[in-house]
């Protein structure tokens, strides 16, 4: 039997919303207070959902603990309590939580291979939240 | 394609009454939703829209537009209002979550352009809510 599986994990980070390719005017009119050149912060609430076969010996979709080891080594201690802006991922890019949740997203598509990625979802504050599923419609 | 929610929240009061239905068919179906004088609601509204990340500003959408739009088109009408006789959508149709999530859901479909509405999903108490993806 197929089932997927949720887990949420909390970090905080600053960014800058700036774009290079836009004017002064445009990037304050764009950005608006996200433009305030000294960044500013935000705790970031990232839910990841994968999916498998419910294993019969385990009646795991997969080890919890091999997905907070991955995210730990591979999205939280590169992303907790950094500047977002500093990372090369986000030297071409603006780092807004549409960017950081396609980053997530693709660090796990590329290395967690113990279950299925169905999902990134990323609250960027508790009245606004992102989601990428690898470029697909999103089911119901 | 990236999916974003946004939230809001209002009050609003309202009550479930049919009049093609009797008196007592009324108290029937719709329970202490009937009583004539209304009861209120904390609604938590969460619209979400979908489209392709803009490359140069990252943005699906602009949250502070999206917000607006919700504001204009739904709080300003809704919030702090007796649905059943300040919203002209209820004035003939009973204001039922199903309703009102529908009734949102055209209000803000003409108003928006970048992105495209996905879902409208509106809660009545926090254990309680309707989805509506605008399928007939």
């Amino acid at each position: 039997m197929k089932a997927h599986l949720s887990r949420r994990y909390l970090f905080s980070a600053s960014h800058r919303l700036h774009s290079d390719a836009m004017s002064h005017t445009e990037n304050q009119s764009t950005y608006g207070k996200c433009n305030n050149p000294h960044g500013h912060g935000h705790n970031y609430t990232i839910e990841v959902t994968v999916s498998g076969q419910v294993d019969s010996h385990t009646g795991m979709v997969c080890n919890l603990t091999d997905l907070d080891a991955f995210i730990e080594r591979e999205v939280l201690a590169r992303y907790g309590h950094e500047n977002l802006n500093t990372l090369p991922e986000f030297s071409k890019q603006v780092p807004t939580t549409e960017n950081l949740c396609i980053q997530i997203y693709e660090i796990l598509q590329r290395g967690f291979t113990h279950a299925h990625l169905e999902r990134v979802r990323i609250e960027e504050t508790m009245m606004n939240s992102f989601e990428y599923v690898g470029g697909k419609e999103l089911r119901h | 394609m990236v999916y974003l929610t946004r939230k809001a929240e209002f009050s609003a009061s309202h009550l479930y009454h049919n009049p093609d239905f009797t008196p007592e068919e009324n108290r029937r179906i719709f329970g202490k939703c009937n009583n004539p004088h209304g009861h209120g609601h904390n609604y938590t509204l969460e619209v979400t829209v979908k489209g392709e990340v803009d490359p140069r500003s990252g943005f699906v959408v602009d949250l502070k537009q999206l917000k607006e739009i919700m504001h204009r088109e739904v709080l300003e009408a809704m919030d702090h209002r007796f649905l059943n006789k300040e919203v002209p959508e209820f004035l003939h149709q009973i204001p039922t979550t199903e309703n009102i999530a529908i009734a949102i859901w055209h209000r803000l479909v003409p108003k928006l352009s970048a992105a495209k509405l996905h879902r409208v999903r509106l809660y009545e108490t926090p254990d309680l809510f309707v989805d509506f993806y605008g399928e007939a």
